[in-house]
């Protein structure tokens, strides 16, 4: 699917909706799980993925495209992005230390993890395999990175709701957690087929 | 060295007590994404026990060598390093497991579990007692997604590793192999096992008279 | 009489569930009839299994699980019923069988019973059986009744129907009303639905922002986007759905600007998915999704408390 074929909107729909990481490429499910329990952090920890998610496109687009491919190295894609991804994960921790020390408490230990989400290195490894030019891999990045945040809301409010609620004492946590995500992802197949 | 009966219980620690997809609930994603049939399932977990071990032995013996300021990014290196070779092996040998694995191959770098052992236990461990970890690490990885991806073939396929299980007169519930059914039955066993673990641990608990506090 | 609290938890006490089931069933009591009536003693059997089923899964859950049983509330039965008139009257009685067991054991009971689930039960067990066994699903029989009258005339095979949706313009819209078209158990007959819809607005069951919300965006989104307005709410499941799945108490909104948008979100999905997606037929997601969004669309149209400040005035 390129951009110029079915425009911005179809591919936000595509990237976000009917591609969304969660739901249909299970990338950043950690987070998705272990993050989801209030709906504040929830939101922190989207923004911040997509945040890094946007830049780590740009990036690894720009180092696979002007080092990798020249130099004849794309073997080395997988190391190089994990890099990438890993100082841009240390420069938010810093800029956010410094600017927004209230989401920085919030968000804890999981500011460092996002250099593990597998959703980060996952849409570079998406965007190479898909061939995306510059715009379609930042796009790609961003929107993938907003369905993630969409998920993780919606999952947040829903935990929200059931915190009083009697689930059976060994299927509290992650697996009411697991089983909802199962149940939202069959919602989501609503979205199939609208970008062909 | 360290004695027999605490390597045995290093090494099942990782396949029960401390078993990563069900009981520390770390490396989520390949365990709904690969395990669409129980042979992606066990391609996965071999995969991950390889780079688990390759990377446990590595840190333990560079852990002295490595300043703990940069030791993430370091252990990542040696991560990827071992990720790389066992790409680069099973795209030339099993082409068909490296095609259906997709990307979730090169996303064992950033598989939690591999992370979590680098740090929790080879950076503080000698090189045997890392090894026996890993192994262990990597066979509980390995069982689960069996477990998982076995529930899922024979739901979703009637078959187990291929095999036909149920015969004609069963229409498969196609849902399994679909993601909600990833979702689905992995939470489904994970909540069967806390209970059952749960129940293990009351009856222990009630089986020792006079030591409960 | 109305009996709705007007802030959450919107737990019902007991004796209040079981009044609300019974005006429930008794709206769907045309519903039923039309059904039977127009698919024969087949649709019949099909209701009956997933009832049934419904309520042993509920009754045996409840046991295992050593919780107080609730059985004599009715809503398993509801449950049952309302996936029952979700299914065309072909299906093989398996399929309801483990449709209505999924619905209460994993939708319902396994977040804690009844006005716990976030999700319509019955919605999430078709999506469930749609995704499972697509064919069967889609197996549309003709009503017996239009069978006997005018077989010949419209010559189409008894099985594997298509519904309106797909194949428009064969149908009156005196046949649509009345439910002499091809379709699910329930949602053939327009004119019973509304039956209902009328007792449950009287009794004060349900308030009418959802259905006629839902109904009308359905219908001015598809003429917007070109489809006939008519069709689009008299052939498919919408009136159904908006009158019977998306006015739920324990996964609908609870304030009246969520239930605008709930109704508008699943009005605006429907139109969306029949005219863009892969499927036929869109108000099962519709619905779905739109419960994903309802806690957060009761947690930011919360109605302020009296006498309370704004947070961020």
């Amino acid at each position: 699917m390129r951009l110029n074929e079915v425009g911005i909107f179809l591919f936000f729909v595509s990237c976000a909706l009917v591609n969304n990481f969660i739901f249909s490429r299970f990338l950043g499910n950690c987070p998705y799980l272990g993050v989801s329990n209030k709906l504040s952090t929830a939101t922190g920890m989207g923004i911040a993925v997509t945040f890094v998610m946007g830049l780590s496109s740009l990036f690894a687009y720009i180092v696979y495209t002007y080092v990798l491919v020249p130099l004849d190295l794309k073997y080395l894609d997988t190391i190089s992005f994990i890099l990438i991804i890993a100082a841009l994960v240390q420069f938010v921790e810093m800029f956010m230390r410094k600017s927004l020390p209230a989401l920085y408490s919030a968000l804890g230990i999981y500011l460092p993890l996002i250099t593990t989400n597998c959703a980060v290195l996952g849409v570079t490894l998406v965007n190479m395999k898909e061939g995306y030019n510059l715009i379609e891999s930042v796009l790609s990045g961003v929107f993938g990175a907003l369905g993630f945040l969409l998920a993780i809301v919606l999952m947040a409010g829903i935990r929200e709701r059931l915190e009083l609620s009697d689930i059976p004492e060994s299927f509290k946590g992650f697996p009411i957690c697991l089983i909802i995500a199962g149940m939202m992802s069959l919602a989501f197949f609503g979205f199939q087929g609208l970008v062909k | 060295m360290p004695k027999r009966d605490n390597l045995r219980s290093v090494f099942l620690n990782g396949v029960l007590t401390e078993n990563p997809i069900f009981r520390l609930v770390l490396g989520t994603c390949p365990a709904i994404a690969v395990t669409t049939s129980t042979m992606n399932g066990i391609g996965m977990g071999l995969a991950a026990t390889f780079v688990l071990l390759g990377s446990n032995v590595v840190i333990s013996m560079l852990r002295n060598f490595i300043p703990s300021k940069v030791r993430i990014p370091a252990f990542i290196v040696v991560i990827c390093t071992f990720v790389t070779i066992i790409q680069l092996l099973m795209q030339a040998y099993v082409p068909s497991l490296y095609d259906a694995l997709g990307i979730f191959l090169p996303l064992i770098v950033v598989n939690c579990i591999i992370l979590a052992r680098a740090e929790a236990f080879a950076s503080k461990n000698g090189v045997f007692a890392s090894a026996v970890d890993a192994l262990g690490m990597g066979l509980g990885f390995t069982l689960a997604l069996i477990v998982i991806g076995g529930a899922r073939e024979i739901l979703g396929a009637g078959t187990f590793l291929g095999f036909n299980l149920l015969g004609a007169g069963f229409e498969p519930v196609l849902l399994m192999i679909l993601p909600p059914g990833g979702f689905i039955v992995y939470g489904l066993s994970l909540g069967i096992i806390n209970a059952i673990a749960n129940r293990r641990s009351k009856r222990a608990i009630t089986g020792k008279e006079g030591v409960q506090a | 009489m109305n009996l709705r609290v007007s802030a959450g938890p919107h737990l019902l006490a007991k004796d209040s569930t079981r009044t609300l089931m019974i005006d429930v069933l008794i709206a769907l009591v045309p519903t039923t009839a039309a059904g039977i009536y127009l698919f024969g003693l087949r649709a019949a059997w099909v209701l009956s299994v997933a009832i049934v089923s419904a309520v042993i899964s509920e009754y045996v859950w409840q046991r295992l699980m050593k919780r107080p049983v609730r059985v004599g509330d009715f809503s398993a039965v509801v449950t049952g019923l309302i996936l029952g008139l979700n299914l065309p009257s072909t299906i093989a009685l398996w399929v309801p069988a483990i449709g209505s067991a999924i619905a209460i054991i994993l939708i319902k009971e396994l977040f804690g019973g009844i006005g716990h689930n976030f999700m319509n039960p019955a919605m999430f067990a078709r999506a469930f059986l749609m995704a499972s066994w697509p064919a069967r699903m889609i197996q549309f029989a003709l009503p017996e009744r239009l069978l006997g009258a005018s077989q010949a005339a419209v010559g189409v095979d008894t099985m594997a129907s298509a519904t309106p949706l797909l194949m428009p313009g064969n149908w009156t819209t005196y046949d649509m009303l009345l439910g002499n078209i091809p379709g699910t158990i329930g949602e053939v007959s327009k004119v019973a639905i509304l039956i209902g819809f009328v007792y449950l607005l009287f009794v004060g069951t349900i308030s009418w922002e959802i259905p006629t919300i839902f109904v009308g965006t359905t219908a001015l989104l598809s003429w917007l986007l070109g489809a006939d307005p008519l069709i689009a709410v008299l052939s498919g499941g919408v009136l159904f759905g908006a009158v019977f799945m998306a006015t739920d108490y324990a996964t609908g909104p609870i304030y009246f600007p969520g239930k605008v948008i709930f109704a508008i979100g699943c009005g605006a999905m429907v139109v969306i998915i029949r005219q863009y997606g892969n499927y036929p037929e869109g108000v099962t997601f519709a619905i779905l999704l739109m419960n994903c969004v309802t806690p957060l669309l009761d947690r930011f149209t919360v109605r302020r408390v009296y006498g309370t400040v704004k947070k961020h005035a």
